[in-house]
């Protein structure tokens, strides 16, 4: 099992054999995402039964709870290849890390929307300094920050390892961060509607599941494009490289 | 045999290079009087922070009560940017000047000598501005209580904010265009310290115990001054190799 993992992480540490591997994956990828997201989708906006509470207005949830699950999810694995980037100094940890960025930021922005357009009707208001919400777009600056320093610096590898540190630097930060604004928020007013208070139907779950896992799916399909765009970028002057665009 | 190997043997100030906390001695005595020999730096920072004061009664309006109630994060913001404003200096002269460069080679550990340089920086744009916080408070109409809550929550939460924005700093300072990238690393890392901080100062306004504030400001600071160093001494190399 160890030797296999350990094997596993040295031949996708090769740019090559990432690039050849992924792109065997990616059909099947892209499959499951399309097969997950919409039944998952249409079943959730068309046919799940309206809340007892909110009426229709709750559907918008299949989007933004998997959004929301993906932007945290996302940053974790940045930070974690941040410090392969940092330990083992793997050239494909960058690029990786380099790409999850605006995925996640993108997520992050997603939830906090469809969070927005959710709240209007529920709670009146567009914006309500709720602990999740603030939470969330503190971690969207944080993304914005990791991208920023990431542009900012030229040479890809000292780009890759000053992005690293500060995505840990974050990661260490993110529970601090979530644990404070719940407890300013708890100072400054009362909790807000929660949507856990009630237990969820099983025909409202088993759609909200199929989206999540069907978003895990299309995040995998983003970050690989993204990296193999990366790879072909950073790898260009190697030789597969410009056989690939010759062959092409 | 193998004594003329022996580096004491030719000379004995190589076997004994100088200790950690000589290192650190000579890296705060050595910031201090840079920063006093340009005494314009050392009080810039201070004015910055007494004229953002100074305008939020000008721009929100003179009642005592709402300046009242504004004024934990009138006086927590405006310490938290002239950090920000302050920081981009921290290593840039160093970088400059080819100094970084032999912190980088000297044999004491990097954290050891950059927990120095934070320190005297801290010293010399951070303590100004607390010492005359009371006076501000006063202008914000703050009672004797509050002032005091001001004081505390700003020792122990500006030397968290300093080492923060030197996180950034250090991994900005090979780049030319340093400032505003520092702020958008470093600012939503501000948060816990503006929310404890603040939520210190308001508790006191409100005759409320306030030490619980200061006792979790108290443990963002010992979290910081354990593990930034290392995370500023990181990001030092990376610039400085790159």
């Amino acid at each position: 099992m160890f030797a296999t993992i350990k094997r596993l992480y040295h031949q996708f540490g090769s740019p090559r054999y990432f690039y050849d591997m992924t792109g065997k994956m990616l059909p099947w990828l892209i499959a499951g995402a399309v097969l997950l997201i919409i039944p998952g989708i249409v079943w959730g906006l068309a046919f799940a039964p309206p809340d007892y509470l909110q009426g229709n207005s709750y559907r918008i949830m299949y989007i933004h709870v998997p959004a929301a699950s993906l932007a945290m999810g996302a940053y974790v694995m940045m930070a974690v290849a941040g410090v392969v980037v940092l330990v083992w100094r793997m050239k494909m940890a960058e690029m990786v890390a380099r790409s999850i960025a605006p995925i996640g930021a993108s997520f992050a922005f997603l939830c906090l929307i469809t969070g927005a357009i959710w709240g209007k009707p529920t709670w009146g208001t567009w914006w309500v300094w709720d602990a999740r919400l603030t939470s969330m777009l503190i971690l969207l600056f944080l993304y914005i920050g990791v991208m920023a320093l990431n542009m900012a610096i030229e040479n890809a590898q000292s780009a890759a390892r000053a992005t690293a540190v500060l995505s840990i630097v974050g990661a260490v930060n993110i529970p601090i961060i979530k644990y404070s604004v719940e407890w300013w928020n708890t100072l400054h007013q009362p909790a807000s509607i929660s949507m856990t208070s009630s237990s969820m139907a099983t025909e409202m779950l088993i759609p909200l599941l199929l989206c999540i896992f069907g978003f895990y799916f299309l995040f995998a399909v983003l970050l690989i494009m993204a990296t193999r765009c990366e790879i072909l970028q950073r790898e260009q002057r190697s030789n597969w490289v410009r056989q690939l665009v010759e062959n092409n | 045999m193998g004594t003329e190997l022996n580096p004491a043997a030719v000379n004995p100030a190589v076997v004994k290079p100088p200790s950690m906390a000589q290192g650190f001695n000579a890296m705060l005595r050595r910031d201090l009087v840079v920063a006093f020999r340009q005494r314009s730096d050392l009080v810039n920072p201070l004015f910055f922070f007494i004229m953002v004061i100074a305008l939020f009664p000008l721009g929100i309006g003179p009642e005592p009560s709402t300046l009242q109630k504004i004024a934990p994060g009138v006086i927590w913001i405006a310490a938290l940017l002239s950090t920000l404003l302050s920081v981009d200096s921290l290593f840039r002269q160093d970088f400059d000047d080819g100094s970084l460069e032999l912190a980088l080679l000297s044999p004491q550990p990097l954290f050891v000598l950059v927990l120095g340089k934070i320190i005297a920086h801290w010293l010399v744009t951070a303590l100004p501005l607390i010492l005359v916080s009371p006076v501000l408070g006063v202008m914000l109409y703050m009672d004797a209580d509050t002032i005091q809550a001001t004081l505390c929550s700003l020792l122990l939460g500006t030397p968290v904010l300093s080492m923060i924005s030197a996180i950034g700093a250090a991994l900005t300072v090979g780049l030319r265009k340093g400032g505003v990238l520092v702020a958008i690393i470093a600012l939503p890392l501000y948060v816990p310290v503006l929310i404890f901080g603040t939520g210190a100062v308001e508790a006191a306004s409100m005759s409320m115990a306030f030490g619980g504030q200061l006792a979790i400001l108290g443990a963002f600071l010992i979290l910081a001054l354990a593990f930034a160093p290392f995370a500023i001494a990181a990001g030092l190399r990376i610039s400085l190799n790159g």
